[in-house]
């Protein structure tokens, strides 16, 4: 039994949603209790996708515990097949339905489908949301990439792109970047899966002469599978960072035996000279934690330290299976590398070393605004933000010059806040407004004096009718109650009530405001 | 244009409205939360209590999820997640839990009240949660106290979590005398604005004493017996109302708080029943009935006349849709509801329209097919249907949000108006 206050990963079945939602024509008929539906809202919010995922979930309840739950699967995955008419069909088990043992697998087979149905065993209290989607990318390549055949010899080599999912950071994008890069090395890209893969695009995955590993927490089983059963070599570099980039590219070059000189050559990222341009010299030794999963992190600690001049104080990562990576590099660094899931820890971490710079995760986001580090976000699990509109990708060389904006911006922010702190009793900052990034460390809010008389900001401003700028300002009182009653309204809207109530009394020659007054013009200004 | 002034008129007869409509009941995936999400609101409002699911990382994540991720505080909630090792029985799981929850009360000395939540797996594999929070009681009295309640979605929907909290409070409430004068229980978790604005009503009125379920303060906890009449502020407590009813209190039958007229008459009924005269009573309410209809007057021109369509959701689909079709003016397609209290919404029923299409329980796929073919102007649904139904041209309305906004009393009508309303006007205002 772990005490868990945030989690980094959902559990496997999650993963398994991101693969089945990255792709097209699979449906996922998932034996789950009432409630496990949340899972959709993190695709249909945070990713904002247009499509509900295309999972169908039993909804058992208690009542049905005692009765025939597995009768009530049978119905879903045959009226799921009915409506969706997928091209193939994974089934499974939420961590409820694991305990109630119904076999979705056994079930699935006994409806007799003219589809491809694949069982999926995600031992929900084992495995995690990484773990769970390897494994069901993995499930479905086994079941559907057939045997290994003859490929044909082409004047331009042919590669698949493994990894991206549904719900992952930036993979939209970075499969973009490097289909781009890799057409101008002259290599061709077969199949991208599972992202916007068909389970027949599966079937040609074969086709390829190897295999391109974007994701390894996704793709490794898949890609070790291919490189054993159908003879593909894969990619064991992540392009992350103009180096790694680099060392990419002449990978590729060697499996592929094509000539990369000339693309390498080319002046391809400005993260080079922008970061030895002189504005840049602040960036110096400035001391970063960084934590994520592991393939990210990894990536994340070089372009710190060689291709920023950060100084990496820590690093870790939320991601077992891959610990040993990320201890290897932290030695690197000379630090120890943090391997936890534990969020408080990783709190305990960042307060300890007191970094300048935090790259992480959304939990990090979160342990950054509270201790008053800035923070880019550099890794799954991600929040909305981190699905920006424009193209952003973190591979290849424009990833490399998106890293470099996204890392450096949050100091030049940090900089606009030392400004803001030294005029804090600057009249805009007051009502114990700390700067909202430091929320964590907000110093005591300045209790507004109840009887303190308030002048009203709307006899000085020149838009008012003549009527008001006449004269002395007009004095206004808060009777306690009131001024009680506007505290109770959230901070980022305060400041505009109050406004508006004083105009509101100030209008009416209300010398003093009462909760009447408050309500009364929260109504008159109502939209 | 001027909002039909609501002068509250309670409804005559009582087969009038959907009181005896029949109710399409569909059973197949449910696009709900489960019980365990009522702590996201929970926590916040219980300012000294502390919510500990036992369950699984699917619970830990749901919550989270639900939450938006978006609560930067440390949250007054976490999750013990069941292992391999508690699932196979080497790990003793009252000894696990003892120890989860006394590193967490080392963590957070200042919790003085600590709910242990069974979810899903916990009451699939039958761990005992009643007798471990007595057991942990002992321990940590008098400094915590230990409850426990079910969140699972096996047994509980979205706001049936804080019916299941609020009924495991009431057994452990102190009971009043049996000379006490007539006490007035307000029950429902309400933003604490709206709790002020109906203290000061009620006082005005002159009911008292009045107090509040659930209470801000883990050590306020407010007294019931035989002369406690209770008013449901929230329509979705049948547990906690029939654990109030076993301590003696008596239910005050009344439509609930949302606009001018719900306000009107759930302030009435407990007026009524405090002996508050008709003048009194109406020179109380004025002002607010004013606002009320001053501020919902904004919305009405952008909601008259349109089509919702209410998935089911918290179970405020019922009162939201009287509201949306008696102060808005609009027209109702469908009301879905998790699942329907035929008494404690007898008040409802009978004001909404005759003829309004009720259902209870979720088809998803069947609904979904109902709503795309009746092409409502606005629908209100769970986040996970919102953005779809506006890829396909529907506008929608997340009903999460009338559930984690002030939207109950007068001077919150306006706001509660708003919200239907700002989809539209959206969508009138984009060129894009």
């Amino acid at each position: 039994m772990q005490l868990t206050v945030w989690t980094y990963e959902g559990p496997p079945h999650v993963g398994a949603m991101r693969v089945a939602t990255a792709m097209q024509g699979l449906h996922y008929v998932l034996h789950a209790p009432q409630g496990d539906t949340y899972a959709d809202l993190l695709f249909t919010m945070i990713e904002r996708r247009a499509a509900r995922p295309p999972v169908t979930y039993t909804t058992f309840q208690a009542r049905d515990l005692g009765g025939d739950t597995a009768e009530l699967f049978k119905t879903a995955a045959r009226e799921a097949y009915e409506r969706f008419k997928p091209r193939a069909m994974i089934v499974g088990a939420s961590c409820t339905a694991e305990l109630i043992q119904d076999d979705p697998g056994g079930l699935a087979a006994a409806l007799a489908l003219p589809i491809p149905v694949i069982p999926l065993e995600l031992p929900a209290y084992q495995k995690k949301e990484n773990w769970g989607a390897a494994e069901t990318f993995y499930r479905l390549v086994r079941a559907l990439a057939g045997a290994r055949r003859e490929r044909t010899s082409r004047a331009r080599p042919l590669c698949n792109l493994l990894g991206p999912t549904a719900l992952g950071f930036r993979h939209r994008d970075d499969v973009i970047e490097i289909t781009r890069l890799l057409a101008r090395l002259g290599v061709d890209v077969n199949v991208v899966a599972p992202l916007n893969a068909t389970p027949d695009d599966l079937t040609m995955l074969g086709d390829a002469d190897f295999n391109v590993v974007l994701y390894p927490e996704v793709a490794l089983p898949a890609a070790q599978w291919l490189e054993k059963n159908h003879g593909q070599p894969f990619t064991k570099i992540t392009p992350i960072g103009v180096g790694a980039t680099r060392e990419f590219i002449a990978e590729v070059a060697a499996i592929a035996k094509i000539d990369a000189s000339a693309v390498l050559v080319e002046d391809s990222s400005r993260l080079p000279w922008y970061s030895r341009s002189v504005d840049s010299t602040y960036l110096t030794g400035k001391r970063v934690f960084i934590f994520g999963d592991a393939t990210h992190v990894v990536a994340a600690a070089r372009i710190a330290r060689d291709e920023l001049g950060f100084k990496v104080v820590g690093l870790g990562t939320y991601a077992r299976e891959f610990a040993r990576d990320v201890r290897e590099a932290a030695k690197r660094y000379d630090v120890e590398a943090l391997i936890t899931d534990d969020y408080l820890e990783v709190e305990a971490k960042v307060a300890e070393l007191q970094p300048e710079l935090m790259l992480g995760t959304q939990m990090e986001r979160h342990i950054s605004k509270r201790l008053g580090v800035p923070c880019a976000v550099i890794s799954a699990p991600v929040h909305v933000q981190d699905f920006p509109a424009r193209y952003s990708p973190q591979m290849g060389f424009e990833g490399a010059n998106v890293i470099f904006d996204s890392w450096v911006h949050p100091l030049m922010m940090g900089l606009e806040e030392h400004l803001l702190s030294m005029f804090r009793e600057d009249s805009e900052f007051h009502d114990g407004a700390a700067p909202s990034h430091l929320g964590g460390k907000a110093t005591v809010a300045r209790q507004p004096v109840a009887s303190e008389p308030v002048e009203a900001a709307v006899a000085h401003t020149p838009e008012q009718p003549e009527a008001f700028s006449s004269g002395a300002p007009i004095q206004i009182n808060w009777a306690d109650e009131a001024e009680k009653e506007l505290r109770k309204i959230p901070f980022f809207v305060r400041g505009k009530a109050r406004k508006n109530t004083e105009r509101f009394a100030c209008e009416r020659g209300v010398a003093t405001i009462t909760i009447e007054t408050l309500y009364d013009a929260k109504a008159h200004f109502a939209r | 244009m001027n909002a039909p002034a609501p002068v509250a008129t309670r409804s005559a007869s009582p087969v009038e409205g959907c009181v005896s409509s029949p109710v399409l009941r569909e059973r197949g995936q449910h696009e709900v939360f489960c019980g365990l999400t009522g702590i996201v609101w929970l926590h916040r409002k219980i300012q000294d209590a502390f919510f500990l699911v036992v369950g699984s990382r699917t619970c830990a994540h749901l919550i989270q999820s639900a939450a938006g991720v978006m609560i930067f505080a440390e949250p007054r909630f976490a999750t013990a997640i069941l292992d391999e090792r508690d699932l196979a029985g080497i790990a003793d799981i009252d000894d696990e839990l003892d120890r989860v929850v006394a590193r967490l009360l080392e963590r957070r000395p200042e919790i003085k009240l600590l709910f242990l939540v069974g979810s899903c797996p916990s009451e699939v594999i039958k761990i005992d949660l009643k007798r471990a929070a007595q057991r942990q009681s002992r321990v940590h009295s008098p400094r915590v106290r230990v409850l426990s309640y079910s969140g699972s979605g096996i047994e509980t929907t979205f706001t049936q979590g804080e019916d299941a909290c609020l009924a495991s409070l009431v057994p452990t409430l102190p009971g009043e005398a049996a000379d006490a004068p007539r006490s007035l229980l307000v029950v429902g978790a309400l933003a604490d604005v709206v709790e002020d604005q109906f203290a000061r009503l009620f006082d005005e009125l002159g009911v008292a004493p009045r107090r509040f379920l659930p209470m801000r303060r883990a050590t306020d906890f407010p007294a019931v017996g035989p002369n406690t009449s209770y008013l449901l502020a929230q329509p979705f407590l049948g547990d906690t109302a029939r654990a109030l009813e076993a301590r003696g209190a008596t239910r005050i039958a009344a439509p609930f708080p949302l606009g001018a007229e719900g306000t009107t008459l759930w302030l009435r009924a407990a007026a009524d029943a405090f002996g508050v005269s008709r003048d009194h009573f109406d020179a109380v309410t004025a002002p607010g009935r004013a606002r009320a209809a001053r501020a919902i007057d904004h919305s009405l021109n952008m909601i008259a006349g349109k089509r919702v369509f209410l998935f089911p959701d918290s179970q405020l689909e019922i009162p939201l849709a009287r509201f949306l079709s008696r102060e808005l003016g609009a027209e109702l397609v469908e009301v879905g509801t998790p699942y329907l209290h035929r008494e404690h919404m007898a008040d409802e029923l009978a004001l909404l329209p005759a003829g309004v299409r009720l259902s209870e329980g979720q088809h998803v796929e069947n609904q979904l097919d109902r709503c795309r073919a009746a092409r409502p102007d606005l629908t209100v649904c769970g986040l996970g249907l919102a953005n779809p139904l506006e890829a396909e041209g529907l506008a929608t309305k997340w009903s999460i949000e009338l559930l984690f906004t002030p939207v109950q009393g007068y001077d919150q009508a306006g706001d509660l108006a708003e919200l239907f309303a700002r989809p539209l006007t959206r969508r009138a205002r984009l060129e894009v």
